[in-house]
């Protein structure tokens, strides 16, 4: 049990007496135990390392809730480190080493060389084209990305917060309850031009200001969005399990600008992890005193409640969401008033995502300038993205608004996977757009991709090579949504219904090109009279690939075929070896499960096209990139 | 069809205060504690907190998780969320129900060892494709690995 701390003055001491354990030299051994890390192995990883270093003689501290002793080995539990394809992490502090791909099996000689000798274990190193790298900050992946919101991810200890405290946590709470008035919260967070992280970009400073000026409600409520149903898209589980407590620290600065007692965070029931971390969270801070009633003495109140989803996307729409959370189906409200006014249960309700409230404690400890200091002049800060699909090297990013595609998906993400070619980049989930090798140069940023049809939605980046079919991409967003539509509405439960069947149509090689034109005319009339977001954004897929490879569309109707081999029932592609590049390492050969590929080790090889499968295994391999789709007509350009 | 406690619905509505806005928590409950929503658990559930059974299959129908249907022993959850798309789930899906025998249409084995389900997104595209049976997250499936894998829990329980 945590020591309630009752004043101002007592949350300082323990945050002294925290920040000086942070930052002794004591050595760290931090694994990573986000989603990804944790699907592959790395919370047994954690356990076992913690025995390994006990057994070794060595003094083990696990919990900061008792003063380590000197020399003292730290094993913390961190949050997503962002990395997750070359996961399960581990990260050797102080020297900020890395390691990747760590097993069980890899452990007594972390003890033995790193933790005993002080050695670097290169075997564990990531490699980027044969050069290795050491720390978390060599690697491109990471020293492209500027980590502000995510910045004590993967640092510290997730389920601790006396390790959030000692790295400067609640401070920005404590100054807004002690030294702000609400007013001026708000005026903060306005002038630092954030925009809600959780689609659609409305000022969050505006958002504060209409529910802070309901003044005479006798309830308010602050609700957190962290039903992050976009597939593709986890950053706000990455930031629910890794920094649990800012969001709880954002939420705090909320109430206090708002006015409001009661909160509740909606978590998506994907998210076991995101739900029993965020619940320790809460019971933690309660415990201190930092949740709860009279906050430090302050006479404020202010107390959290988790909701957790029962597996609808529609309910990621706000006033889905508080339906939802009153015990409702989930399904939107006609917008006759505005959730900031009349929202949960009736009452002025502040409703922002997971992402925006973690943005908070930052812009009231360093200021608006700060915050405004990266990014654009329309889009300030940063944002994270889920960086997935085709690419190199996927995970969480977190980049200034406004950077380019190229350097996320070049940069960042090392470029596609397996020598293919670049085709497009899915945004913004099933209400966003595609974007092209066009594009690559486009800043991402909330206006620049309106203006080109797509959005930054919540922030799922998907990659998409060439052997991605795009009329296929768009049957499946529209496949999803008319699963997901609530059926509340005509527009939106019919609009979907018919747009999936013609999209089926003409993935099997049944459509005609009036198809296209009624696409179209749905998408509008959807657009113009669905009742909520979801369904007047459900069409942008559908748009966006027609916009940017109609081509795609016209060839599949009238040369039934699909270039990229995806559409079964369509002319397949035919692979063959180029002669010139072919290096006859005779791998493809040996590859091939119906043994269609023949040649002399060190000449060129060939493929019996009457025993080829298609299933592509052979291009996947070859270290030359030698093989290629003969009737592809690729039109993809290298990146 | 399982014999519902009906004490044990008493415990789970009274730690939810017997409140009809906890509906969906209360479901979850009882669905953690069976695996689906029993008919009559639910209808103890209305008549307790006075709530009309309309209401209650409205909320339960409404949302992907619950499920009216006994679920087998391995419920087995395909991701087709964009990532797991991109990265070809499609293949998968496809030799998980082969080699289970199921369906869409179809999702649960007769002698209740299966259940296969399509999820939209799990969180770890950085993995694509996954698959999760019962809590355990499977990465970077192929159909090969997923057939594999059935096999495996097939030969658990002593199948062929």
């Amino acid at each position: 049990m945590r020591t309630k701390l009752n004043n101002r003055a007592e949350f300082q001491a323990v945050q002294a007496k925290y920040e000086a354990i942070h930052n002794s030299a004591n050595r760290k051994i931090l694994v990573c135990c986000g989603n990804g890390c944790v699907s592959s192995g790395s919370l047994k990883l954690y356990e076992e390392m913690k025995t390994a270093v006990k057994a070794s003689g060595l003094k083990c501290v696990v919990e900061l809730m008792e003063e380590p002793e000197k020399d003292a080995v730290n094993v913390k539990k961190t949050g997503c480190i962002g990395f997750c394809e070359m996961g399960p992490l581990v990260k050797i502090e102080p020297e900020g080493w890395l390691y990747t791909k760590v097993q069980i099996s890899d452990i007594p000689e972390i003890i033995e060389s790193t933790i005993m000798k002080g050695e670097f274990v290169s075997r564990l190193a990531y490699r980027n084209s044969g050069i290795l790298a050491k720390k978390q900050s060599e690697i491109p992946f990471y020293n492209k990305q500027t980590r502000r919101m995510l910045n004590y991810c993967g640092n510290i200890d997730c389920e601790s917060i006396e390790d959030y405290i000692g790295i400067g946590g609640y401070s920005a709470a404590v100054k807004a309850i002690f030294d702000m008035t609400p007013e001026q919260v708000v005026e903060e967070v306005i002038e630092s031009g954030i925009r809600g992280r959780g689609g659609a970009g409305y000022p969050t400073g505006k958002k504060w200001s209409q529910v802070a000026a309901n003044k005479n409600a006798d309830v308010k409520y602050i609700v957190c969005n962290g039903d992050e149903g976009d597939p593709g898209a986890f950053m706000d589980g990455s930031t629910m399990e890794g920094t649990p407590h800012k969001v709880l620290e954002g939420m705090i600065i909320a109430g206090i600008a708002c006015e409001a007692e009661e909160a509740y965070i909606y978590v998506r029931a994907e998210y076991p992890l995101s739900v029993s971390r965020l619940s320790m969270a809460i019971e933690q801070a309660t415990e201190m005193g930092l949740l709860g009633d009279n906050i430090l003495g302050s006479g404020k109140n202010f107390h959290i409640h988790i909701n957790q989803g029962a597996g609808a996307f529609v309910c990621g729409e706000g006033s889905a969401m508080t339906n939802s959370i009153e015990g409702n189906r989930g399904m939107p409200r006609a917008k006759l008033y505005h959730q900031v006014d009349v929202g949960l249960y009736g009452k002025p309700t502040c409703l922002n995502n997971v992402e925006t409230f973690a943005n908070i404690p930052d812009i009231i400890n360093h200021g608006a300038a700060w915050f405004k200091s990266v990014g654009t002049e329309g889009s300030t800060g940063t944002k994270a993205f889920a960086l997935t699909g085709n690419v190199n090297n996927t995970g969480i990013i977190e980049v200034p608004m406004g950077i380019t595609l190229r350097e996320v998906v070049v940069g960042i993400g090392g470029g596609i996977k397996n020598y293919q070619d670049f085709k497009a980049v899915q945004i913004g989930g099933p209400s966003g757009g595609c974007l092209t090798y066009e594009h690559l140069d486009l800043p991402l940023d909330f206006d620049s991709l309106k203006s080109v049809g797509a959005i930054i939605g919540s922030g799922g980046l998907v990659v998409m090579d060439e052997n991605t079919c795009m009329v296929d991409t768009a049957r499946f967003f529209m496949n999803f949504i008319c699963k997901e539509s609530c059926g509340k509405c005509t527009p939106c439960r019919e609009g979907t219904t018919r747009m999936k069947q013609i999209l089926e149509d003409i993935c099997n090689g049944e459509g005609t090109m009036e198809d296209l034109d009624e696409l179209e005319e749905i998408a509008r009339m959807m657009e113009k009279s669905s009742l909520c977001g979801l369904g007047k954004t459900a069409a942008n897929p559908v748009l966006s690939t027609l916009a940017n490879f109609r081509n795609e569309y016209e060839e599949h109707i009238s040369e039934k075929l699909c270039r990229a081999g995806v559409c079964q029932k369509l002319s397949q592609k035919v692979y063959a070896i180029n002669a010139a590049t072919c290096i006859g390492c005779t791998k493809c050969a040996r590859n091939c499960p119906v043994e269609a590929i023949t040649g002399q080790i060190k000449t060129p090889h060939v493929i019996d096209a009457s025993k080829c499968i298609k299933c592509g295994t052979c291009m996947e391999g070859c270290p030359a990139g030698a093989i290629y789709i003969e009737n592809g007509r690729k039109g993809n350009v290298k990146y | 069809m399982v014999k519902v406690d009906f004490k044990l619905i008493d415990k789970i509505l009274e730690r939810y205060d017997y409140d009809k806005g906890n509906i969906i928590a209360i479901m979850q409950a009882i669905q953690e504690e069976y695996r689906y929503l029993p008919q009559a658990a639910l209808e103890y559930v209305a008549e307790k907190i006075g709530v009309s059974m309309a209401k209650i299959f409205g909320v339960a129908t409404f949302y992907e998780n619950f499920s009216m249907d006994a679920k087998g022993k391995y419920v087995i959850k395909v991701c087709r969320g964009t990532a797991c798309h991109v990265r070809k789930s499609a293949n998968v899906l496809e030799a998980v129900y082969e080699a289970t025998g199921l369906s869409e249409g179809k999702p649960s084995t007769e002698d209740g060892l299966f259940t296969v389900e399509i999820v939209s997104c799990l969180g770890a595209c950085g993995l694509a494709p996954v698959v999760v049976v019962n809590d355990e997250v499977h990465s970077k499936m192929t159909p090969e690995k997923a057939q594999a894998l059935i096999s495996e829990l097939k030969a658990k329980e002593g199948m062929r």
